[in-house]
């Protein structure tokens, strides 16, 4: 317990520069953008007495030279405050925590579908070395592993609502459909299938092919040989000894590919309308609402970096030799 | 050299697959340096009637798009701009990533520290969100969508290229180097590098296939060059159809997938080259 503690708290500090940087990314990009906060404003609520402006400007500090700019943006993040967005009428971290369940969702379903199928594929391809399965199993990961998310799911949007009439289109839920829990679990169902697998299979292919060279790498192992010389059966030593040690690799490449994976959504949600962050953002930037989309983009990375630190903590109970870094 | 090329060829035809991807690149390849001469027209420009089908009309082989502009001369210029943005991109990408990695790796201590932490900020930011926001701010130009796709693919070559530097700089070469008085610059770019380049060469060619990814998906959002035609902006703007005249989506999206396909392969073509110890693991 008391390693763990140590652990974490070291790997917080190291991660403060990280937060640091960012914020400070986010900051140039803001600035960079042609016009601030008070023209966007003045646009939205169609203000153009110069008088008012520089008022407001004052109000919100934007006369102040840019360093200390720097240090009133970092307080107000650091008390949540991410700005505001004129066109929701609403603070841009409300805007953003409203959209967060929608993307929750797809994500948590695509990735426990991702790392399923992935490492299911991996672990048949790598007990059937060399045969059909495996040589089946290699070319549909490296197929799926270069084919854009947003075309797989164009094209299952034309085979499976639009040909055979099996699955929604687009959106979370059914305008008009049945109120009741379950009636309403089954609607997001039906909805989340095919945005879930667009956005899984890339990462599925990804982890079956890392899987696979790894469960074949650790059954080269002596320890495994110990295994069988003791008299366990294959099977018995694939998924007690070979499995658990094999996993390792994917579990670092989910942790690392998690801010991968809220970009891909942004694709995948404007693809099949679904109302999460990412459809957010994309329209933050066609309507050139800067605070919102530099908001997503900061709190999109604080989510990945305690996502990154939850994965630290599984990896040190999956191998308990491995310090955090 | 041409013996080392033939031995370079010798050992790459071993792998089918990756044979089978250089033929696919070269027909790419083909069709972009054809275009100009096959298309001399704007690929972008109306000439027939609108949603054609493939097959049914001789002067348009795959058919018209939504407004009635020509899907295979949009294929053929859209093969242009896929691969020289996939390659100036990769090339931003390794620049950035070597010189840092190289640092990194050589100096260690303090320094790695402070780059390993600014490595990880990008590997922390969600990367098309990032992209997005950087076109948003400086316009949808072709050059920004260049850096910006560097700017977000160079941290996987930073951390290869630091490994490989570790692991060189106590070699007995470098110490001799040290030991003549060569300057440190010297050392990294005339007597390291050179041995850490084919990890970084098969490292750079998957990088192209990413970059072509993240090129299709900012095309196909609308927010890369309008002006320019590009598969993924073609399969964005045919998605409104999808219910009577798919193709236009199926077509484009075909091509990047062989495209994707073509370099993975040759990515693993070259690693099997580069380390044939590592071969049938």
């Amino acid at each position: 317990m008391n390693r763990t503690y140590q652990a974490v708290r070291r790997r917080l500090l190291q991660l403060l520069p990280v937060v640091l940087g960012i914020v400070a990314i986010n900051f140039l990009l803001l600035n960079l953008a042609p016009g601030d906060l008070v023209d966007v404003m003045a646009a939205e609520e169609q203000i153009s007495d110069p008088q008012v402006l520089a008022k407001i400007r004052a109000e919100y500090g934007l006369d102040r030279p840019l360093h200390e700019q720097l240090f009133n943006y970092l307080r107000n993040i650091v008390s949540l405050d991410l700005g505001y967005s004129f066109r929701h009428s609403q603070p841009v971290w409300d805007v953003i925590v409203q959209r967060l369940p929608a993307t929750v969702i797809l994500m948590g379903v695509s990735m426990a579908l991702a790392l399923l199928v992935g490492v299911l594929a991996g672990v048949v391809a790598s007990l059937k070395v060399n045969t059909l399965y495996d040589n089946l199993i290699s070319v549909v990961a490296i197929i799926f592993f270069a084919a854009p998310s947003f075309w797989i799911g164009l094209m299952m949007m034309v085979v499976f609502s639009v040909k055979l009439g099996l699955l929604p289109v687009s959106g979370m839920f059914t305008i008009g459909a049945d109120h009741s829990l379950a009636g309403e679990v089954w609607d997001v169902t039906r909805h989340l299938v095919m945005p879930s697998i667009a956005l899984g299979l890339f990462y599925a292919a990804i982890y079956a092919r890392v899987m696979r060279a790894s469960m074949l790498e650790v059954f080269g192992l002596d320890f495994i040989r110990t295994a069988r010389a003791k008299g366990l059966g294959r099977k018995r030593v694939a998924f007690r000894h070979v499995l658990r040690n094999a996993l390792l690799p994917v579990v670092t490449l989910f942790g690392l590919q998690l801010g991968t994976m809220l970009a891909g959504s942004v694709v995948i949600e404007s693809v099949f309308s679904w109302p999460g962050i990412g459809t957010l953002v994309f329209e933050a930037v066609l309507t050139r609402n800067f605070p919102l989309v530099m908001g997503v983009l900061l709190f999109g990375s604080v989510l990945v970096v305690i996502a990154n630190l939850a994965v630290d903590l599984v990896y040190m109970r999956l191998d308990p030799r491995i310090e955090l870094r | 050299m041409p013996r080392a090329l033939t031995e370079f060829w010798r050992r790459y035809r071993r792998n089918h697959a990756a044979v089978v991807g250089l033929f696919i690149l070269c027909a790419v390849v083909g069709m972009a340096l054809s275009a100009p001469f096959v298309y001399p027209a704007d690929p972008l420009r109306l000439v027939g009637p609108a949603e054609l089908w493939p097959l049914t009309d001789g002067r348009f082989p795959l058919g018209t798009d939504s407004i009635g502009r020509d899907i295979a001369a949009q294929l053929f210029h859209g093969a242009i701009t896929t691969l020289i943005i996939g390659l100036a991109a990769s090339l931003v990408a390794t620049t950035i990533g070597v010189g840092i990695g190289a640092v990194s790796g050589y100096y260690g201590g303090r320094v790695d520290d402070v780059l390993m932490r600014f490595t990880e900020i990008f590997q922390t930011i969600p990367n098309l969100i990032f992209l997005l926001a950087l076109v948003a701010v400086l316009g949808p130009k072709i050059e920004i969508v260049v850096v910006g796709i560097g700017l977000i693919s160079w941290t996987s070559v930073a951390r290869l290229v630091r490994a490989e530097f570790m692991t060189l700089r106590e070699r007995e070469f470098v110490l001799a180097s040290r030991a003549m008085g060569m300057s440190d610059l010297r050392i990294i770019v005339t007597q390291i590098l050179p041995n850490a380049i084919p990890p970084v060469i098969v490292m750079a060619s998957l990088i192209v296939a990413g970059a072509v990814l993240f090129e299709s998906a900012l095309a196909f959002l609308g927010l890369s060059d309008p002006d320019i035609a590009s598969w993924g902006g073609l399969i964005g703007e045919g998605r409104l159809l999808i219910r009577t005249s798919w193709y236009v989506c199926a077509l484009p999206g075909i091509a990047i997938l062989l495209t994707v396909l073509a370099l993975n392969l040759i990515g693993d073509g070259l690693n099997d080259v580069f380390n044939p110890m590592l071969k049938n693991r």
